[in-house]
């Protein structure tokens, strides 16, 4: 926050003049609101499922709107993290751990996945760095589609518990206002994770990712070891991508068909990074909120308002590509800096 | 161990295939050869293409008796109109979304590919639930399924049978080649030859490859880029045109998601596997990509056919990046 007008007064009145501290407060005590609404026009229980699509923004910001490697894959870490969560986990199979194990199982499952895939792609040229990440995860939708011995295929692994934090969460499905916990619970997951990263990119670590995005050649010549640079990003946004799909199976109760972890999912997140501004951990934050709102919140009530439908043309989510696909096309062609632009400070970038 | 019969099966269904993805194979090295750019709704392109052709054969009357002079007169037809409507298509898309962010950083470019592709795949969704077939009146006076190519728009649609499917050689001898497969090796050669004859003979193939090996070069020599990068993809558009009819013409089912997805990527990996750029290259990956899928659909598991091309594709970028033909070129400060 090195912006001069943001400089002025004290720690409170700076933060009162920040939007995003505002945009926070209203996301932490959106249940007030929330319960003060109608019932037609709540949208609460509805927000955890964002809350868990951010950490997929949040993986591919690392990867590429802070390093620049164009990722295309991420479903696949998201599907390997949500299944890892649910094997080691359901009750189908003998592991059986609890909420906390389990989601650690998935970001080690995540962050090895990672190494494994990054290891050798990390060095190839970004459109085919692109291309091979895209690769991969019509490969692991495949596996888990056909490993059904594991997987339990198309079928679903169910019956995943629910955290444990003390006592356990109620199901955010058959509980009024259970939503309420899981919404607080995900937001200081999201917190975490954000203090993490913020900090990361005010290290050396997160400057070298944008000395890599910049000019990768020019890096290399101030001596930064650009291929372990490359890989520990990609690594780290695995392991994010994993965590979003364990919270997300662990949300559901289920590890959710292999063929949703598909290729318009790693869209979607790239979308969002896109949307929100490259490089900027705001933007990919209020990225996931707006794809994540559009794909949960509109595409659900809308169908709802208009009501049962026949006619093709009316169904909003027949539109559902044709809406990504164009936003892509006008913010490349546009905006390409996103509606949150990252800023660029003499220290670096936030 | 497989005997005769099943090895000249596999050759004749994967060569007959790899003709097919050698077209649009052609579209994606020559796109890349002159802007770099993997144009990555290709594959969607070759799709539209499909339902272009599935409309043309409704407007030409059905039913159509397979092999009759009506369907031959229909198959001439659409091998004009579909590659135009590819072609133009594929232009349009050019001027309206590649060429304003054109020296752009690259992944710019590949991410307006990516949405275009989208924008490709829901076209192909409504266009697939649009009644095109035949007006209602029509349906009902000629007793015709009212939605004979499929349920609901996102399902699978059946191309109506324009060619007889029955074994063109004596059964005893244990191999079948349909008339589809001789359209294709008829229809293909002939283009192949053709580009070979445009690229290396003509000022506009000349033109090509002057602006694929050095643009800047090539504009001060008096060459306009800009038409030259137009007219390649006028030309791979159409390309995409001609393999959608044959497709068509081979029976498979059509749906606007995977038919792109999977073509477009089977392409790709043959391009990449020739050496992307070399047009010689996407044709013999192309061959290969075919036999492989066809030796794996038919001695292996088909689920896992997908599984492998993607990791051949992943192989060959790791190991071998510079393709069979291609070399390997370091990438320009």
């Amino acid at each position: 926050m090195n912006a001069s007008h943001l400089m002025a007064g004290s720690p409170w009145q700076r933060l009162a003049r920040d939007w995003r501290s505002w945009a926070v407060l209203i996301i932490v005590a959106w249940p007030a609101i929330d319960l003060a609404l109608p019932t037609d026009l709540r949208i609460g229980a509805l927000l955890p499922n964002i809350l868990a699509f951010a950490f997929l923004a949040l993986g591919i910001h690392v990867v590429t709107g802070a390093t620049g490697l164009l990722h295309l894959g991420a479903a696949a870490f998201v599907a390997i993290g949500a299944f890892a969560f649910a094997i080691s986990t359901t009750t189908a199979f003998p592991f059986q751990l609890g909420f906390w194990p389990g989601l650690g199982v998935a970001i080690a499952a995540g962050t090895s996945a990672g190494v494994l895939l990054g290891l050798p792609t990390t060095r190839l040229r970004g459109d085919y760095l692109a291309i091979a990440t895209l690769g991969f995860g019509e490969i692991v939708v495949d596996l888990l589609k056909n490993l059904d011995v594991i997987t339990k295929g198309t079928q679903t692994l169910g019956d995943l518990p629910k955290p444990w934090l003390g006592v356990t969460l109620p199901n955010i499905v058959s509980t009024a206002n259970a939503w309420i916990w899981w919404h607080w619970l995900y937001l200081a997951f999201i917190a975490v994770a954000v203090w993490l990263l913020h900090n990361l990119q005010n290290s050396q670590i997160g400057r070298a990712w944008i000395a890599v995005r910049e000019d990768e050649l020019a890096a290399r010549a101030m001596g930064i070891p650009v291929a372990r640079v490359k890989l520990g990003a990609f690594t780290l946004g695995s392991a994010l991508c994993a965590t979003g799909g364990a919270l997300y199976a662990c949300l559901l109760g289920n590890s959710s068909d292999p063929t949703n972890y598909d290729f318009m999912l790693s869209v979607m997140g790239i979308s969002m990074v896109i949307l929100g501004g490259m490089g900027s951990l705001t933007g990919a934050l209020v990225g996931a909120m707006v794809i994540g709102g559009f794909n949960v919140i509109i595409l659900d009530k809308m169908t709802r308002w208009l009501g049962e439908t026949d006619s093709m043309l009316l169904s909003l989510s027949n539109w559902q590509y044709l809406i990504f696909g164009l936003m892509l096309v006008l913010m490349m062609r546009f905006r390409p800096a996103g509606v949150v632009p990252e800023r660029r400070t003499a220290r670096g970038s936030r | 161990m497989p005997d005769l019969h099943v090895l000249l099966e596999i050759l004749v269904i994967g060569l007959s295939n790899g003709m097919v993805l050698a077209l649009i194979a052609l579209g994606y090295t020559m796109v890349y050869g002159i802007i770099e750019l993997i144009n990555f709704a290709h594959g969607d392109l070759l799709m539209l293409g499909c339902f272009a052709a599935l409309t043309g054969v409704s407007m030409a009357g059905l039913p159509i008796t397979p092999g009759s002079s009506h369907a031959w007169i229909t198959i001439a037809a659409l091998m004009i109109i579909v590659p135009a409507f590819c072609a133009g298509m594929n232009g349009l898309v050019e001027r309206l979304v590649y060429r304003p962010i054109r020296g752009g950083p690259k992944l710019t470019a590949l991410v307006s590919a990516i949405g275009v592709s989208f924008i490709f795949v829901n076209i192909g969704l409504i266009w697939g639930g649009l009644p095109l077939w035949a007006p209602a009146g029509v349906v009902n006076a000629l007793g015709i399924d009212p939605a004979p190519f499929g349920s609901s728009a996102s399902s699978f649609k059946n191309i109506p049978a324009l060619l007889p499917a029955e074994n063109l050689l004596p059964s005893h001898w244990g191999v079948g080649i349909r008339m589809a497969e001789v359209v294709t090796f008829g229809t293909t050669i002939p283009v192949l030859i053709g580009m070979s004859w445009l690229i290396r003979r003509t000022r506009l193939g000349r033109a090509m490859r002057a602006t694929a090996q050095d643009p800047i070069a090539a504009r001060l020599m008096g060459i306009d880029t800009n038409r030259i990068i137009s007219h390649t993809f006028l030309l791979g558009g159409a390309l995409a045109g001609v393999g959608a009819v044959l497709l068509c013409l081979r029976g498979d089912a059509l749906h606007f998601q995977f038919t792109g997805f999977r073509a477009g990527m089977d392409a790709f990996t043959a391009a990449v596997l020739g050496g992307i750029g070399s047009l010689p290259g996407a044709v013999i990956g192309a061959l290969i990509i075919g036999l492989v899928r066809s030796s794996n659909d038919i001695l292996g598991e088909s689920l896992w056919t997908n599984a492998m091309v993607f990791a051949i594709l992943i192989l060959l970028l790791i190991f071998r990046p510079g393709g069979l033909l291609g070399s390997t070129v370091r990438e320009k400060v």
